[in-house]
């Protein structure tokens, strides 16, 4: 009873609130907030990141009201297509595989690559044990290239493998590794050449929103267009990262 | 949140962690305990309210209500948590999503399933999507404490359900040969009666219930097995003042001591219970209470 009189509290509570912001379009903006520089909490328990700053000023340009919120990776798909949230900006690459469930916008970072990382120079990168996140691209990669894939629902999980010696080397995006493989003082080091893998970073949508995704890719696309996507780029991830033309 | 905390760099020893400690981050952890015990204290009396009416329904003499009675105890008895967990929030989440469909779009003339995609129209939505964050994770909250109880509801039915037919015959039979009706007899003598044989059982189930908690992350809910695996992972120094190593361990292991001393109160609370409800019953469980001596003796000591 109790429960009952509660949701109809909850239910009256979000119909005025509803009355009261009924112009604006409000699009709810899912992340992982576990996989920086692209997204994470920041000491506040705020999401931070590259994504972060690429959404809200994605939202700005449409005229969109956004609310971020955080989802494991896991489920972070099933969650998109039951209408938990509208998009998801949790550096998901384009796949065919994905495309077959979701839609993506045109990319927002480009194709990225990949690497190895290790406590030693010398380990066996297609017959040890490589960790990866769990339904990632580099897990999938990992599968087929004959090592033995350790999978993790985080991407921290799957360093951690590493420094504890479940696993010989963890493989995951190279934005994501760097500042990892920096802070560790030469207790990990980069492993092999690194792996072109994806069609770069997209906004995932639902397939039957196809007002939201034209939207989106047109705010992309100015964001391509006046350089500004470029400098959230060099900001995040350095000199180096690879920019749009 | 302190003043003194503006540059961590510069801080070491018990400064630093004083500031650590206080983090937006952490304050959401400690809130998240404030979420947990909300969870138990709300979903233990509903869950007990569930089982009350189960086991009065199981015990029908009407056998449609006697069959939703047994049927409810058995199904959600028999399926795993986790399984109930994972299917039943999607499946309610979506159901009132469609009831609501149903009620205020009558005209929505696409179907509700397209492909993958689970659409109804915006006025449906289960919070609307402009209501604020919060109010998203309140209804995940009544969501998680209705599944919660419901599941837990099927194992106290079957407790009370036992615990209403371990009281003893004689005391039904003097009630009825007073001339009490079936309703009477239910309600002046079983349901007193029952609660001390339905104890050691429900006690049990608290306990499980407190250690079932963690499956709050399961449902989305950031409660604080979310925050201390996100807290206690590896932090590099780009993307926080605070930068450590993997933390897990100790944080965890504070969720540990936290469970421990939660379950060891709970103990010490549910022993006194027991005390007071055998209070003049001549029962294997009062036979270490400490009150007046010899009304709870039944024969020479």
């Amino acid at each position: 009873m109790k429960t009952l009189i509660l949701t109809t509290a909850a239910l009256a509570l979000s119909a005025g609130a509803a009355l009261a912001e009924s112009h604006a379009q409000t699009v709810r903006l899912g992340t992982e907030g576990a996989y920086p520089p692209y997204n994470f909490l920041n000491d506040a328990g705020e999401v931070d990141g590259f994504e972060r700053e690429v959404g809200d000023e994605l939202c700005a340009r449409a005229e969109l009201t956004c609310e971020w919120v955080t989802n494991d990776w896991d489920s972070i798909i099933p969650n998109l297509v039951s209408g938990n949230y509208d998009t998801i900006l949790a550096g998901m690459s384009i796949t065919d595989e994905r495309d077959e469930v979701i839609d993506f916008t045109q990319n927002y970072y480009p194709p990225a690559a990949s690497a190895y990382a290790a406590p030693s120079e010398d380990v066996d990168l297609t017959g040890g044990v490589v960790s990866a996140q769990a339904t990632t691209i580099q897990a999938g990669h990992v599968a087929d290239s004959g090592a033995a894939l350790l999978e993790f629902a985080t991407p921290d999980e799957a360093v951690a493998a590493v420094r504890n010696g479940e696993a010989d080397a963890i493989f995951a995006d190279k934005d994501f590794l760097v500042p990892i493989v920096e802070a560790s003082g030469g207790e990990l080091v980069f492993v092999g050449d690194d792996v072109p893998l994806g069609g770069g970073l997209g906004v995932g949508l639902r397939e039957s929103d196809g007002a939201l995704r034209d939207t989106l890719d047109a705010a992309i696309q100015s964001m391509k267009d006046d350089g500004s996507l470029n400098e959230l780029i060099v900001k995040w991830f350095g000199e180096d990262a690879q920019t749009f033309e | 949140m302190f003043a003194s905390c503006a540059d961590p760099e510069t801080l070491s020893g018990l400064s630093w962690l004083t500031c650590y400690l206080t983090t937006g981050k952490h304050i959401a952890f400690y809130w998240a305990f404030g979420t947990v015990l909300l969870l138990l204290a709300v979903t233990a009396p509903v869950a007990l309210l569930f089982g009350f009416g189960g086991a009065v329904a199981a015990r029908s003499r009407l056998a449609p209500l006697s069959w939703l009675g047994k049927g409810y105890i058995a199904v959600v008895r028999g399926v795993p948590d986790i399984a109930f967990f994972l299917f039943f929030v999607i499946a309610l989440d979506q159901g009132i999503e469609w009831l609501r469909h149903k009620a205020k779009c009558p005209d929505w003339d696409q179907p509700i399933r397209q492909g993958n995609d689970f659409i109804v129209c915006a006025e449906a939505k289960m919070p609307l999507s402009t209501s604020a964050q919060w109010v998203h994770e309140v209804y995940g909250f009544w969501l998680a404490v209705f599944t919660f109880a419901l599941v837990f509801g099927a194992f106290a039915a079957n407790v009370l359900y036992g615990a209403m037919r371990a009281v003893p015959r004689p005391q039904i039979e003097t009630a009825e040969a007073y001339g009490m009706n079936r309703a009477q007899v239910f309600r002046r003598v079983i349901v007193p009666q029952m609660w001390v044989y339905a104890l050691p059982g429900l006690s049990n189930l608290w306990m499980v219930l407190i250690k079932a908690s963690p499956l709050l992350f399961l449902l989305g809910v950031e409660d604080i097995v979310y925050w201390a695996r996100e807290l206690g992972s590896t932090k590099t120094p780009q993307f926080t003042a605070y930068p450590h190593g993997d933390w897990r361990m100790w944080y965890f292991l504070f969720l540990l001591v936290f469970y421990l001393g939660f379950t060891r109160i709970s103990e010490i609370v549910l022993d006194r219970v027991m005390l007071r409800l055998t209070h003049g019953q001549a029962t294997l469980g009062s036979h270490k209470r400490t009150g007046p001596i010899g009304m709870n003796k039944a024969g020479p000591p």
